[in-house]
């Protein structure tokens, strides 16, 4: 019994002594930077911002950057408590959110950094669908569809007399609340009776097997998947546009596909790890999003970015 | 046939019905831990506990990940077990049976049955914002330590009521105290159930994701927490972090991740069952 209460004192004192040793080092120099610089935010955005995070370590190796996933709405939450240097959103920020970042004193910068897309897939079996009208979309996927239109010729009488199987990511995510606000109108929501899963193998695998399937998730995971669906041409009024890069960040691809955003605080921006990490950040942005999937901005944007920053850390 | 076969064969029934249920679980946990080490044991390598997280899954490793955990686990511990304890045997030792303490019994009772994601909450707003302990290793391992205080709590008291009355009274005889008799006596005899319970109540906080998640836990964290105010992340987050990817390596990650979690779970328990038998063996009345 006594040495157990001796080894409890033993480690409350460890852990009280190393609680007190943490230390702020801070050199502002121009090349030996360091601190903490906390992100957090969208997890549409997450995989962009972890690889640029990844690349930065080797560039500053004293900076350390940490990494959350609270959706954008959650992390804007942080945001503007000054609890988060940087919050990843993959919309604009909202007026309300403006207005509380008002009242808290907190002015910030919002830089897109690359271009999300979203794929509406099939079945390669499939043979009769090859573009789809974003009314036609509409039309499939609105509450009132449920349990009304439940077949593929239901939406153009040349399809097949067959039952079509929908899928999609769950409501609580990100790429979900994208395809519902422009298929479907804000704060409709869509039918409810699709497969949902977050887990976007799930949908994969639910397409790949079953050829009266359609269904959506980000581009970003066709990419992964090329052998195991196909495509479909999306049709806006202005003729079908097939989403490739291309016609991602020229805008043609419209409307499934977005720009995604960082936002950086005033705080945040008086600190030179913060600044150099931004630049570095907006620098590379371009290949990373190539390489994690998602579309790269035109070079002369990026410039812009860059200038737009600048001028805020100025200020 | 007669009633006697009948009842032989309805025996008979209930032993194999028996046996199945049993094996149920036991078969569906064999095949889940088979899958997984099918999967993820070729990942496990020296690399693989050392590496930081990356983008890239063949190079990315769970070091920040597991030396979170390890963390949690050590300062839940010590919030947690002192607490505990005490409480348990004050409850037991102690409170007189008043309509307070019944009514705290029934909260104790209460608390062990509410979602953790509740706790998180809690958390959130008493350690991470009241307190100012943002989203540091501290505020989320208090957070932990609350949520399995009641565990603790009951599994001391089921321990110190365990031991017979006789030793108390004997202890009492000889002139001790009631500290003397609880220190000397009932503390090292129910020590096995105690630690029992503790180290199974730790187990589960181990593998909790989210109250951390809540709490602030992070997705990417590329430094080993060098203190308690640091930022962290455990490895549930980043399982779970890497199965919600769509690159087949990293489902390989999360299987190989998911083992060395099993592994830190499996080895607590085995610590539980290793302390029990020697406690027991100590006593001898």
């Amino acid at each position: 019994m006594k040495n157990l209460a001796l080894t409890l004192v033993a480690l409350f004192t460890l852990a009280a002594v190393s609680c007190g040793s943490k230390q702020e080092s801070k050199k502002t120099g121009n090349t030996t930077l360091s601190g903490d610089i906390k992100i957090d935010g969208s997890s549409t955005v997450y995989p962009i911002t972890e690889a640029i995070a990844e690349e930065y370590r080797s560039e500053q190796t004293e900076v350390r950057v940490t990494v959350g996933v609270s959706g954008t709405g959650g992390g804007f939450k942080k945001f503007y408590r000054g609890e988060t240097d940087i919050n990843d959103a993959s919309r604009p920020i909202k007026s309300k959110e403006i207005k509380i970042c008002e009242e808290n004193g907190i002015s910030y910068v919002g830089l897109s950094v690359a271009y999300d897309g979203l794929a509406v897939l099939k079945n390669p079996a499939n043979d009769w669908l090859t573009s789809i009208t974003v009314e036609e979309l509409n039309k499939l996927w609105v509450p009132q569809a449920q349990d009304s239109i439940m077949y593929w010729n239901q939406i153009r009488e040349e399809w097949p007399n067959e039952e079509i199987h929908l899928y999609g990511p769950g409501v609580a995510s990100g790429t979900y609340d994208y395809f519902a606000e422009v298929i479907c109108g804000k704060k409709v929501g869509t039918r409810g009776d699709y497969t949902a899963s977050e887990d976007d193998n799930v949908l994969v695998q639910g397409i790949a097997t079953d050829k009266y399937a359609l269904g959506f998730f980000g581009l970003a995971y066709y990419e992964e998947n090329k052998d195991k669906l196909d495509l479909v041409s999306v049709d806006n009024g202005n003729g079908a546009v097939f989403p490739s890069m291309e016609t991602v960040s020229s805008g043609e691809y419209a409307p499934l596909s977005r720009p995604i955003f960082i936002y950086v605080s005033n705080k945040a921006a008086e600190k030179p790890e913060v600044v150099d990490f931004v630049n570095f950040y907006l620098n590379s942005a371009g290949d990373i999003a190539k390489e994690v999937g998602y579309v790269a901005l035109p070079v002369e944007e990026y410039q812009v970015e860059i200038d737009k920053f600048d001028a805020f850390v100025k200020k | 046939m007669n009633k006697v076969q009948i009842n032989r064969i309805k025996d008979k029934s209930f032993g194999v019905l028996g046996l199945i249920a049993t094996l149920s679980g036991l078969i569906i946990l064999g095949f889940f831990i088979g899958q997984i080490l099918h999967e993820g044991l070729n990942r496990l390598d020296m690399d693989f506990l050392k590496d930081l997280p990356s983008r890239k899954p063949e190079k990315a490793g769970i070091y920040t990940a597991w030396v979170g955990t390890l963390w949690i686990l050590v300062m839940t511990t010590l919030f947690a077990f002192p607490l505990g304890v005490a409480a348990g045997i004050y409850l037991e030792e102690y409170a007189k049976k008043s309509k307070l303490s019944s009514l705290l019994e029934i909260n104790i009772s209460n608390l062990a049955g509410v979602p953790s994601i509740i706790y998180g909450l809690l958390g959130l707003e008493i350690f991470g914002r009241v307190m100012h302990l943002g989203n540091s290793l501290l505020a989320g391992s208090l957070t932990l330590a609350l949520l399995i205080l009641p565990i603790i709590i009951v599994a001391t008291r089921e321990a110190v009521r365990a031991v017979p009355n006789s030793l108390r009274m004997a202890s009492y005889g000889l002139g001790a105290s009631k500290w003397q008799t609880i220190w000397n006596q009932i503390l090292p005899a129910s020590m096995g159930g105690i630690f029992t319970g503790v180290i199974l109540a730790i187990s589960r906080a181990v593998g909790e994701t989210a109250p951390l998640i809540v709490v602030g836990a992070l997705a990417y964290v590329p430094f080993a927490p060098s203190g308690p105010m640091d930022e962290f992340t455990v490895l549930p987050i980043q399982i779970f972090n890497w199965i919600s990817r769509p690159q087949h390596g990293f489902a390989v990650n999360a299987a190989a991740a998911i083992i060395i979690l099993l592994g830190i779970t499996f080895i607590m328990n085995g610590i539980a069952v290793y302390l029990r038998n020697r406690w027991q063996k100590k006593i001898n009345w």
